[in-house]
């Protein structure tokens, strides 16, 4: 059993405890957005937000977080798909087949709520996820879209 | 034409899954959306049903999984429909269905960059022959002649009476509507929504985790199960001891697969792959289990030189010509194994019962899927069927192969009536794959005085896929498609320059190592072997490469017109910043041509790619933004192969085992694509995977010019450049 903190409502999710973040959201809490592509933390399809860190979920355990720590997933980045990342996304038409993309989102909104206006090396340093579809210009330039603060107000 | 309803599909759906209690709330999954589509509208056609509220719904028969094709098909479809773009939305037809119907809607395969240039003439007049029916209806309503009746955006106009009704109105009664005898298609200078650069119509589910994949599909009472095959190569299960782990949380049965394989099933993924961990296993490592790369590489290594080869172009005499007056320039290339590694590994989730067995599966080949799972239940085709999910990545590795819903049958048929997903973890992705050939290529040319080359031979020495995979594609022992790129003239490809005396030939050596088509096949060694190789010998010729390639180039206006445009754009008659060095490929295959021009630097032994040109010559570019995003793409995948892409063989099995190990390009190394599309028209070429093939070439060839080293066994990761 855990208790979790995951897009802004507490649960009790009946997990073994040495169960990966990643497993216990998508097989348990129904939330398959996150996606598996390594289970080693490499390739970063697996990315959350802890407390608002980008974090590769299929290496931690359940039990090594509490309730108190919030974890959003690409469900839980906007209601509706307008988080900035997000419309930054959609007006660049960046997925290919898009399985690597909630990663890749997930761990661009966490760049920039840190680093509201990232670099090219610092893109390169922050954004180690993989594509096999390579989308990587159309996401650094969807990165620099979203940190200009310039993105269109809505789905179009 | 009249309407057929698909009922037995129909019914057949509506029927599992009442039986499965439905799929689980929330998810998109194509068939429920299907369901109710045709429940609300009749199909004008195979291709096409429009709803009252004005839906178009556009059958999609290949496979979408990030080339775009779903949506280059239906700017095909809508642009002869004459609907409303963007009251567009797509379905898959199911394979089974394409059975029952007599293939109605073609071959389901989706590789080899065939979706648009095999289909485009069929989808298009699917699109035309819906709309004739619907202008007809409406006609008949109004009792005028359909030549009298114009369209526009799905709204039908009769001018001379200023009548005008929509789709939507007239659906029905167009259902009913005969078929026009014949359709004429629009010239495609007069297109509208093809040839457009619009956004993809699966993009917004993306952004927001609602796409479902395979691997997330979810039914009522599912289990999950993870699996393990022996990793060495032809080696078998010795034993397992399924009774210490039968204990273990949540597991429900341990399923002993085929002679090499073993599965657990338990209630979720994680508990099942947790067991299969645990479970202890003896295996029969078999004939191969001293197999390593360097013994493979010896076996190629005496192909080069063998007698006996099949011939795949010949032009003069190239024996003679070697053994002739003139100065001669060898080189000997190899390409390593590559595994496709696409984002999501395999899976298929399948529920069997002796009366019916249905599989859910990301597959390039829906109707090779219903293949191996007829043949896996052991029920006639026609009691099965395959719903095809959005794959993520697909490669070459979810068509020709098909082990994972051969898998994943036999596993639910051991829990009959119950849906059980398969998902095979990263490791078994990585040991099981359809690897990408390896060969070894020699090269001999013969420059004369004035070092005009006068002759090449191109001894191959390697492994066919076909002879693996597709005998039946064999040409008498020959396997025509190892020639990729460099055969005479054809379709699909012609070698781009003139030579005197010219032999391309294969000696065949296939090691135990089951290979595949994979993004690109044998375009990407063969485009890297003859583009070097002419990079070597405009060297030896003391002569730019360039200039070099242009005078074997005259014949071969369309090679040349791609080469010259990356030449031109990335400003090869002037000089490179400082530090910075310059390289050049063009090939043909798949029926475009693709040219890319590189400029790298390398400081401390790091190389650093700056920029890529790349030209491409699809014919007509039915997206040019889905284009650029394939070619963008194509320089990721065939880059990642160049410098890390490596598989290597010890103890009969593949060392590399995850991402840790396999490296592939990330954001860091990827350089800047500039893409040109020059569609010349006449012909349709395809887009996924030319220009990967001119990737390496271009970046080697700049890199002997920044640091006078030539790079000929592949990957990049494995020579010192300081
Ligand atoms: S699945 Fe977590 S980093 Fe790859
Ligand atoms: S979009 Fe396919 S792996 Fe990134």
């Amino acid at each position: 059993m855990a208790r979790l903190t995951i897009n802004g409502t507490t649960r009790d999710i009946d997990v073994d405890p040495d169960t990966p973040l990643l497993w216990a959201l998508r097989e348990q809490a129904g939330l398959t957005g996150t996606k598996y592509g390594c289970g080693i933390a490499q390739c970063g399809s697996c990315t959350v937000h802890v407390d608002g860190v980008a974090t590769r979920s299929c290496s931690m355990p359940v039990s090594a977080f509490t309730p108190e720590q919030q974890i959003v997933t690409i469900e839980g980045l906007s209601p509706d798909g307008s988080h900035p990342v997000q419309r930054a996304w959609l007006a660049l038409d960046v997925p290919q087949c898009g399985y690597c993309q909630a990663g890749m989102i997930m761990a661009a909104a966490a760049l920039i709520a840190q680093n509201p206006k990232p670099s090219d090396a610092d893109i390169d340093a922050e954004m180690t996820n993989i594509c096999r579809c390579g989308t990587y210009n159309r996401v650094r330039a969807a990165i620099k879209l979203a940190a200009s603060g310039e993105t269109p107000a809505s789905n179009g | 034409m009249t309407f057929v309803p698909a009922v037995s599909r129909r019914h057949f759906i509506a029927g599992s899954l009442a039986a499965m209690g439905g799929l689980t709330l929330g998810f998109h999954v194509p068939l429920p959306g299907r369901a109710a589509a045709e429940e609300t509208a009749p199909e004008i056609n195979a291709w096409v049903v429009v709803k009252p509220d004005e839906t178009v719904i556009i059958r999609i028969a290949r496979s979408e999984m990030g080339q775009g094709t779903l949506t280059g098909l239906a700017q095909l479809v809508a642009e002869e429909l004459e609907c409303d773009w963007a009251r567009v939305t797509t379905e898959y037809p199911t394979p089974a269905a394409n059975l029952a119907r007599n293939r109605v809607w073609g071959s389901f395969s989706t590789g080899g960059s065939r979706g648009i240039r095999e289909s485009h003439e069929y989808v298009r007049k699917g699109g035309a022959t819906a709309r004739a029916m619907l202008v007809a209806a409406a006609a008949a309503e109004w009792k005028v002649a359909p030549a009298e009746c114009t369209v526009a955006k799905g709204v039908i106009s009769h001018g001379a009476s200023g009548r005008s009704t929509t789709y939507g109105k007239v659906t029905a009664a167009a259902a009913q509507m005969a078929p026009p005898a014949d359709v004429t298609l629009k010239d495609p200078k007069d297109w509208t929504i093809a040839g457009k650069p619009l956004p993809r119509l699966d993009t917004a589910d993306k952004l927001t985790g609602k796409q479902v994949y395979g691997i997330d599909l979810q039914q009522p009472g599912m289990l999950n199960a993870a699996i393990k095959a022996c990793p060495v190569f032809g080696g078998k299960i010795r034993s397992f001891d399924a009774s210490a782990i039968t204990a273990m949380p949540g597991v429900r049965k341990v399923v002993q697969v085929d002679e090499a394989t073993v599965a657990v099933v338990a209630d979720t993924w994680w508990r099942a792959k947790t067991a299969l961990d645990a479970l202890p296993i003896t295996w029969d490592d078999g004939p191969n289990k001293d197999l390593t790369s360097a013994a493979i590489a010896d076996m190629l290594a005496q192909g080069l030189e063998a007698q006996e080869a099949f011939i795949g172009n010949e032009n003069g005499d190239a024996h003679k010509a070697l053994a002739g007056p003139g100065r001669q320039v060898t080189a000997t290339y190899a390409y390593p194994y590559q595994n496709h590694a696409t984002m999501e590994p395999m899976n298929a989730t399948a529920v069997w019962t002796a009366e019916k067995c249905e599989v859910w599966v990301p597959t390039q080949n829906g109707e090779g899927s219903l293949a191996a799972a007829a043949e896996a239940a052991g029920l006639p085709a026609q009691q099965c069927d395959i719903h095809k999910i959005h794959l993520g990545g697909g490669f070459g590795r979810r068509g020709a192969f098909q082990d994972y819903v051969r898998q994943a049958v036999l596993i639910a048929k051991e829990l009959p009536g119950i849906p059980v997903k398969l998902i095979w973890s990263r490791e078994e992705d990585m040991l099981h794959g359809a690897y990408h050939p390896t060969t070894q290529c020699k090269l001999t040319g013969v420059l004369d005085e004035q070092n005009n080359l006068t002759a090449l031979h191109m001894r191959i020495s390697g492994q066919s896929i076909l002879a693996a995979v597709r005998p039946d594609g064999m040409q008498n022992g020959k396997d025509p498609v190892v020639f990729q790129g460099l055969l005479a003239t054809g379709p699909e490809n012609e070698f781009g320059y003139s030579i005197d005396n010219l032999l391309v030939d294969h000696a065949m050596r296939n090691p135990p190592v089951p290979p595949g088509f994979w993004r690109g096949v044998n375009l990407n060694q063969n485009a890297l072997y003859v583009e070097c190789f002419m990079d070597e010998l405009a060297h030896a010729a003391g002569q730019d490469p360039l200039a070099f390639r242009r005078k074997l180039m005259a014949k071969h206006p369309k090679h040349l017109a791609v080469l010259n445009a990356v030449a031109e754009r990335i400003g090869w008659d002037k000089p490179a910043p400082q530090g910075v060095h310059r390289g050049l490929a063009q090939i043909m295959g798949f029926a475009s041509y693709v040219a890319a021009a590189a400029e790298v630097s390398v400081t401390d032994g790091r190389l650093k790619i700056h920029r890529i040109v790349a030209a491409t010559d699809p014919g007509h570019a039915v997206n040019p933004a889905q284009i650029e995003r394939q070619v963008e793409g194509s320089f990721a995948y065939g880059l990642s192969a160049s410098l890390y892409g490596e598989c290597v063989v010890a103890q009969g099995r593949m060392e590399q085992e995850n991402f840790d190990t396999y490296e592939v390009m990330r954001m860091a190394d990827m350089p800047p694509v500039e893409t040109i599309v020059l569609p010349s028209g006449g012909f349709w070429g395809g887009v996924g995977e030319p220009t990967i093939a001119v990737a390496a070439p271009a970046v080697l060839n700049a890199l002997f010019a920044a640091t006078g080293k030539r790079i000929r066994t592949m990957p990049l990761k494995n020579h010192s450049l300081a």
